[in-house]
């Protein structure tokens, strides 16, 4: 009875943390850790609410989400279209996926010295960046979720001379939108960390990004550590949002 | 029914050479569409650029990125970048992979250990390295053991989740044959658990190098001083441009063949393990 009032109480996966926690609490408090970027985790927690300039933190996530959602849109739309397109006609679909799929080989990060040479060291990089961090995969979940709709449901609607409109909205989607929904969670978080990364690269501006990245030429461990737990909690919570609403987008789906 | 089979024939016959004519000119349109695009944007950047309608500064010549492409090739820069950076990776996969692997086999094996430890590591890995890089750097400051720990690290979460799902699947039936037969503890892990786990692993290492190939691509662009990532951002502070798109080039062609050579290998290993 008691243990089981202490597994409620601390559960196991809580052990481990808590450890740490305290064995960090007691050396920076009794003075073990010390010099410059040693920091007690009470300090951590104090940071985002008292420190002058941990509290930027409210507006830099703020900045940082407007930021993906307006280039997640862009990027996504895109996909959107683009994967239905390519996934639709098989002229399109030859016609664009190989080259996309190309492009799509180069790792993320190494379109910014590209991007910053064409759009400046300002919002269209970033914003352009984080479209491009949207569009790959939900292009690539549209194209492949219009190629899994089945043959017989499309002979069907062609039997009943369906009009485009109603085929789009009561075959095509609903049929791709599992695959769509898979996509859009990882065009989520790929867009928050190419959002955040973008940010962290060209260091100017507001936002997640460079609100770690000035942290760290301050060597502020306290913000820094507040940063990047903000950068993982809102992952997080960006992907089971989207898992959220796919659910209630889709009850019939089960990939989710 | 017989009149039906006989004009069925007849026009197959008829039809046999068309159908041939009809592939090889659907090949044909295939291949011209595939390159279509390609060509069609290739063309706009070299009438562009010949041009003067963008500054050299911003999108160089295609030739151009071809001859720094090949003087950067016979200078040994790219190749000496390359070798760095492949350095880089095998370090940090040979040690996140082999930590993760024995993590992965703990917290599989063991329903305690995971209680204990995996909440913990599940919400560590939900940090990219991206967020690790800037406590790092201020930890350990941008020297090779940076790199090498977010490498490892990049290794180490997807060979411990591959090989704690591996270590879950373990057949049932298999494992009560062992124990009946008696086996001892070492063969069971060489004849049994190692054969039942091989596919986990090998999808594990592939999702192990693809990670640590973009994680290492960030470090070097964030905080670098050599490699193949850094040879991007110098071009960029040089404004030379041709040599960011050559930069961006061997990034991909390098992460498409690994990922094809990775996917080849993994196929293999499934199948052997399927077989045995």
């Amino acid at each position: 009875m008691a243990e089981r009032l202490l597994r409620t109480l601390f559960p196991r996966g809580a052990v481990v943390p808590m450890t740490a926690a305290a064995i960090w609490w007691l050396a920076s408090s009794t003075g073990l850790l010390s010099g410059p970027i040693a920091v007690s985790p009470l300090q951590v927690i104090q940071t985002p609410f008292l420190d002058a300039s941990g509290r930027e933190l409210w507006a830099a996530l703020l900045a940082s989400m407007m930021r993906v959602f307006a280039g997640g849109l862009l990027g996504g739309v895109a996909g959107l279209i683009l994967g239905y397109v390519a996934g639709m006609y098989r002229a399109a679909g030859l016609g664009l996926s190989p080259t996309i799929h190309t492009v799509r080989q180069v790792a993320l990060l190494a379109w910014i010295p590209l991007l910053t040479a064409w759009f400046g060291n300002g919002e269209g990089t970033k914003l352009v960046f984080t479209a491009l961090s949207t569009f790959f995969p939900l292009f690539l979940a549209t194209e492949q979720g219009i190629r899994q709709v089945p043959k017989p449901l499309v002979e069907v609607a062609q039997t009943l001379a369906l009009r485009p409109t109603t085929r789009i909205l009561r075959l095509y989607l609903p049929a791709a939108l599992p695959n769509i929904c898979v996509g859009l969670q990882i065009a989520a978080l790929s867009a928050w960390i190419g959002t955040i990364g973008a940010e962290y690269a060209i260091g100017n501006g507001r936002g997640l990004g460079s609100y770690v990245a000035s942290a760290r030429d301050q060597f502020r461990m306290d913000i820094v550590i507040v940063g990047v737990f903000a950068l993982a909690a809102g992952g997080v919570l960006l992907a089971a949002a989207i898992r959220l609403a796919s659910l209630k987008l889709s009850p019939w789906n089960r990939e989710i | 029914m017989a009149t039906f089979g006989a004009e069925d024939e007849f026009s197959v016959a008829q039809a046999a050479p068309n159908v041939r004519f009809a592939k090889v000119k659907s090949l044909v349109g295939a291949g011209l569409l595939v390159l279509g695009l390609p060509l069609a944007l290739l063309t706009l950047w070299w009438a562009a650029s010949i041009n003067g309608l963008v500054s050299p500064q911003v999108l160089p010549q295609p030739d151009w990125v071809v001859h720094t492409f090949l003087d950067l090739l016979a200078s040994g820069d790219i190749l000496t970048a390359a070798a760095v950076s492949f350095r880089r990776i095998a370090d940090g996969f040979l040690i996140g992979a082999t930590l993760g692997f024995f993590f992965g086999l703990l917290i599989g094996k063991s329903t305690t250990a995971d209680a204990y430890l995996g909440p913990t590591f599940r919400a560590l890995a939900a940090v990219p390295s991206l967020g690790w890089l800037p406590i790092l750097i201020l930890l350990l400051g941008i020297e090779e053991s940076l790199k090498i720990v977010i490498l490892a690290k990049a290794c180490f979460v997807p060979m411990a989740i591959s090989t704690a799902e591996g270590a879950r699947n373990i057949p049932a039936g298999l494992t009560e044959v062992a124990q009946v037969l008696g086996l001892r503890k070492r063969t069971r892990f060489l004849k049994l658990t190692i054969p039942a786990m091989a596919p986990f692993i090998a999808s594990g290492v592939r999702l192990s190098l693809s990670q640590a190939f973009i994680s290492l691509i960030v470090v070097e662009m964030l905080a670098g001083t050599d490699g193949l990532g850094y040879m991007m951002v110098w071009g960029r502070t040089l404004f030379q441009l041709d040599i960011v798109i050559v930069g961006m080039i061997v990034v991909g062609v390098v992460g498409f063949v690994l990922d094809i050579l990775l996917k080849r290998a993994e196929s293999l290993i499934i199948k052997g393990s399927g077989d045995g």
